[in-house]
Protein backbone atom coordinates (compact mmCIF):
# COMPACT_ATOMS: atom_id res chain seq x y z
CA UNK A 1 0.00 0.00 0.00
CA UNK A 2 1.18 3.77 -1.26
CA UNK A 3 1.24 6.00 2.05
CA UNK A 4 -0.62 8.89 1.03
CA UNK A 5 0.22 12.70 3.41
CA UNK A 6 -2.09 15.81 3.06
CA UNK A 7 -0.46 18.95 4.72
CA UNK A 8 -1.53 21.93 5.65
CA UNK A 9 -5.51 23.18 4.95
CA UNK A 10 -6.10 19.86 2.65
CA UNK A 11 -6.05 17.80 5.73
CA UNK A 12 -8.65 19.88 7.28
CA UNK A 13 -10.97 19.75 4.18
CA UNK A 14 -10.21 16.06 3.49
CA UNK A 15 -10.37 15.68 7.42
CA UNK A 16 -7.57 13.13 7.22
CA UNK A 17 -4.08 13.31 7.47
CA UNK A 18 -2.86 10.31 6.06
CA UNK A 19 -4.11 7.37 4.42
CA UNK A 20 -2.98 3.82 2.50
CA UNK A 21 -3.54 3.32 -0.82
CA UNK A 22 -3.09 0.63 -3.60
CA UNK A 23 -0.42 1.93 -5.67
CA UNK A 24 -1.42 3.77 -8.90
CA UNK A 25 -0.02 6.51 -11.06
CA UNK A 26 -0.15 10.32 -8.90
CA UNK A 27 -3.11 11.21 -11.61
CA UNK A 28 -4.95 8.08 -11.07
CA UNK A 29 -4.84 7.94 -7.33
CA UNK A 30 -5.32 12.56 -7.38
CA UNK A 31 -8.67 11.55 -9.42
CA UNK A 32 -9.60 7.93 -7.28
CA UNK A 33 -9.53 10.59 -4.15
CA UNK A 34 -11.50 13.09 -5.60
CA UNK A 35 -13.83 10.60 -6.73
CA UNK A 36 -14.50 9.76 -3.29
CA UNK A 37 -14.49 13.61 -2.04
CA UNK A 38 -15.14 16.43 -4.85
CA UNK A 39 -14.02 19.03 -1.94
CA UNK A 40 -10.79 17.16 -1.71
CA UNK A 41 -10.31 16.72 -5.28
CA UNK A 42 -11.17 20.53 -6.31
CA UNK A 43 -8.39 21.84 -3.58
CA UNK A 44 -5.63 19.16 -4.86
CA UNK A 45 -6.11 20.75 -8.21
CA UNK A 46 -5.68 24.10 -6.75
CA UNK A 47 -3.59 26.57 -8.13
CA UNK A 48 0.03 25.91 -6.01
CA UNK A 49 -0.01 22.29 -5.38
CA UNK A 50 2.55 20.57 -5.52
CA UNK A 51 3.19 17.00 -5.36
CA UNK A 52 5.63 15.56 -3.72
CA UNK A 53 6.71 11.41 -4.22
CA UNK A 54 9.27 9.69 -1.62
CA UNK A 55 10.14 13.14 -0.90
CA UNK A 56 11.08 14.61 -4.11
CA UNK A 57 9.06 17.18 -5.77
CA UNK A 58 7.31 15.76 -9.22
CA UNK A 59 5.64 17.00 -12.16
CA UNK A 60 3.24 15.47 -14.59
CA UNK A 61 2.42 11.89 -14.03
CA UNK A 62 3.91 9.15 -12.37
CA UNK A 63 3.99 5.45 -11.33
CA UNK A 64 3.02 4.90 -7.49
CA UNK A 65 4.72 1.58 -6.45
CA UNK A 66 3.41 0.01 -3.15
CA UNK A 67 6.49 1.51 -0.88
CA UNK A 68 5.87 4.76 -2.22
CA UNK A 69 4.96 8.15 0.41
CA UNK A 70 3.04 10.26 -1.88
CA UNK A 71 2.30 14.05 -0.72
CA UNK A 72 0.11 16.84 -1.53
CA UNK A 73 2.06 20.16 -0.61
CA UNK A 74 -0.42 23.32 -0.87
CA UNK A 75 1.16 26.86 -0.85
CA UNK A 76 4.03 26.99 1.58
CA UNK A 77 4.31 29.70 3.99
CA UNK A 78 7.29 29.66 6.61
CA UNK A 79 9.01 32.14 8.95
CA UNK B 1 22.77 23.83 10.59
CA UNK B 2 18.91 23.03 10.01
CA UNK B 3 17.08 21.85 13.39
CA UNK B 4 13.29 21.69 13.38
CA UNK B 5 11.86 22.13 16.83
CA UNK B 6 9.06 21.87 19.06
CA UNK B 7 10.33 23.84 21.99
CA UNK B 8 10.85 27.52 22.47
CA UNK B 9 14.18 29.09 22.44
CA UNK B 10 16.63 31.81 23.03
CA UNK B 11 18.24 33.99 20.34
CA UNK B 12 20.88 35.28 22.24
CA UNK B 13 22.19 32.09 23.30
CA UNK B 14 22.16 30.58 19.31
CA UNK B 15 24.09 33.66 18.86
CA UNK B 16 26.87 33.06 20.99
CA UNK B 17 27.27 29.37 20.60
CA UNK B 18 27.23 30.32 16.86
CA UNK B 19 29.91 33.10 17.25
CA UNK B 20 32.73 30.70 19.17
CA UNK B 21 35.63 29.86 17.61
CA UNK B 22 35.70 31.68 14.52
CA UNK B 23 39.22 33.68 13.96
CA UNK B 24 38.56 34.30 10.16
CA UNK B 25 35.05 35.41 9.95
CA UNK B 26 34.82 39.02 10.17
CA UNK B 27 30.75 39.64 10.17
CA UNK B 28 27.94 37.41 11.62
CA UNK B 29 24.30 38.82 10.60
CA UNK B 30 21.05 37.18 12.12
CA UNK B 31 17.47 37.50 12.01
CA UNK B 32 14.83 36.66 14.22
CA UNK B 33 11.24 36.56 13.52
CA UNK B 34 8.46 35.96 16.22
CA UNK B 35 5.13 35.36 16.21
CA UNK B 36 2.70 38.64 16.07
CA UNK B 37 -0.17 38.87 18.01
CA UNK B 38 -2.20 41.19 15.41
CA UNK B 39 -4.35 43.04 18.27
CA UNK B 40 -5.61 40.13 19.50
CA UNK B 41 -6.72 38.68 16.37
CA UNK B 42 -4.18 35.75 16.34
CA UNK B 43 -4.53 34.13 19.60
CA UNK B 44 -1.97 30.83 18.79
CA UNK B 45 0.01 29.97 15.78
CA UNK B 46 0.69 26.32 14.52
CA UNK B 47 3.38 25.51 12.06
CA UNK B 48 3.40 22.06 10.51
CA UNK B 49 6.60 20.90 8.72
CA UNK B 50 7.08 17.84 6.69
CA UNK B 51 9.68 15.70 8.95
CA UNK B 52 12.73 15.22 6.33
CA UNK B 53 11.55 16.57 3.48
CA UNK B 54 11.74 20.17 5.08
CA UNK B 55 14.77 19.72 6.19
CA UNK B 56 16.20 18.50 2.72
CA UNK B 57 14.87 21.29 0.87
CA UNK B 58 16.08 24.43 3.78
CA UNK B 59 19.32 22.01 3.51
CA UNK B 60 19.66 22.69 -0.53
CA UNK B 61 18.56 26.47 -0.25
CA UNK B 62 21.48 26.77 2.23
CA UNK B 63 23.87 25.02 0.13
CA UNK B 64 23.12 27.84 -2.36
CA UNK B 65 23.42 30.10 -0.17
CA UNK B 66 26.74 29.06 1.16
CA UNK B 67 28.24 28.99 -2.42
CA UNK B 68 26.29 32.42 -3.50
CA UNK B 69 27.39 34.62 -0.40
CA UNK B 70 30.79 33.10 0.23
CA UNK B 71 29.64 31.65 3.55
CA UNK B 72 31.80 30.46 6.24
CA UNK B 73 28.65 28.38 8.02
CA UNK B 74 25.43 29.47 8.67
CA UNK B 75 22.67 28.21 10.63
CA UNK B 76 18.74 27.85 10.38
CA UNK B 77 16.52 27.22 13.80
CA UNK B 78 12.60 26.48 12.71
CA UNK B 79 9.84 26.10 15.24
CA UNK B 80 6.84 23.97 14.86
CA UNK B 81 4.22 23.35 16.47
CA UNK B 82 1.92 26.01 18.83
CA UNK B 83 3.53 29.16 18.89
CA UNK B 84 2.39 31.98 20.90
CA UNK B 85 2.02 35.67 20.39
CA UNK B 86 5.84 36.71 20.90
CA UNK B 87 7.56 33.60 21.01
CA UNK B 88 10.79 33.32 18.30
CA UNK B 89 9.07 31.21 15.78
CA UNK B 90 12.66 31.34 13.10
CA UNK B 91 16.12 31.94 13.92
CA UNK B 92 18.77 32.46 10.78
CA UNK B 93 22.64 33.51 11.48
CA UNK B 94 25.34 33.51 8.56
CA UNK B 95 28.93 34.10 8.42
CA UNK B 96 31.23 35.22 6.26
CA UNK B 97 34.48 37.27 5.90
CA UNK B 98 32.39 40.86 5.48
CA UNK B 99 29.04 42.28 6.17
CA UNK B 100 27.80 42.75 3.38
CA UNK B 101 27.55 38.88 2.32
CA UNK B 102 26.34 37.89 5.78
CA UNK B 103 23.64 40.49 5.74
CA UNK B 104 22.52 39.57 2.28
CA UNK B 105 23.05 35.86 2.74
CA UNK B 106 20.62 36.16 5.90
CA UNK B 107 18.13 38.28 3.63
CA UNK B 108 17.77 35.98 0.95
CA UNK B 109 17.55 32.76 3.47
CA UNK B 110 14.51 34.13 4.99
CA UNK B 111 13.07 35.11 1.79
CA UNK B 112 13.01 31.47 0.93
CA UNK B 113 11.83 30.81 4.48
CA UNK B 114 8.41 32.39 4.06
CA UNK B 115 7.22 31.11 0.69
CA UNK B 116 9.38 28.74 -0.60
CA UNK B 117 10.13 25.99 2.67
CA UNK B 118 8.11 23.70 3.42
CA UNK B 119 5.87 24.91 6.31
CA UNK B 120 2.50 25.62 6.33
CA UNK B 121 1.07 28.14 9.05
CA UNK B 122 -2.23 27.92 10.91
CA UNK B 123 -3.45 31.30 12.83
CA UNK B 124 -6.06 30.64 15.28
CA UNK B 125 -8.11 33.66 16.53
CA UNK B 126 -11.44 34.41 18.10
CA UNK B 127 -13.09 34.35 14.44
CA UNK B 128 -11.84 30.76 14.00
CA UNK B 129 -8.88 29.29 12.52
CA UNK B 130 -7.21 30.31 9.15
CA UNK B 131 -4.28 28.94 6.74
CA UNK B 132 -1.80 31.94 5.70
CA UNK B 133 -0.92 31.60 2.29
CA UNK B 134 2.30 33.66 0.54
CA UNK B 135 0.93 37.25 -0.28
CA UNK B 136 2.21 39.30 -2.87
CA UNK B 137 4.99 41.18 -1.06
CA UNK B 138 6.48 37.34 -0.11
CA UNK B 139 6.27 35.85 -3.95
CA UNK B 140 8.26 40.13 -4.75
CA UNK B 141 10.95 39.41 -1.96
CA UNK B 142 11.98 36.18 -3.38
CA UNK B 143 11.67 37.50 -7.11
CA UNK B 144 14.88 39.92 -6.00
CA UNK B 145 17.00 37.20 -5.77
CA UNK B 146 16.22 35.71 -9.49
CA UNK B 147 16.90 38.64 -11.47
CA UNK B 148 20.09 40.00 -9.96
CA UNK B 149 23.22 38.43 -10.66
Amino acid sequence: MARVLLFGRLSDIAGWQERDLEGMSLFALRARLAEEDAALGQALSGPGVQIALDQEIVRGDAAVTARSEVAFLPPMSGG
Amino acid sequence: MITLTDQPFAPGELLTAFSLGRSETGAIATFTGLARAEAGATQVLELQAYPGFTERQIGKIADQARERFGLHDLAVLHRVGKIAPGEAIVFVATAASHRRAAFEACDFLMDYLKSRAPFWKKETGPGGDRWIEPKLQDHADIARWETTT
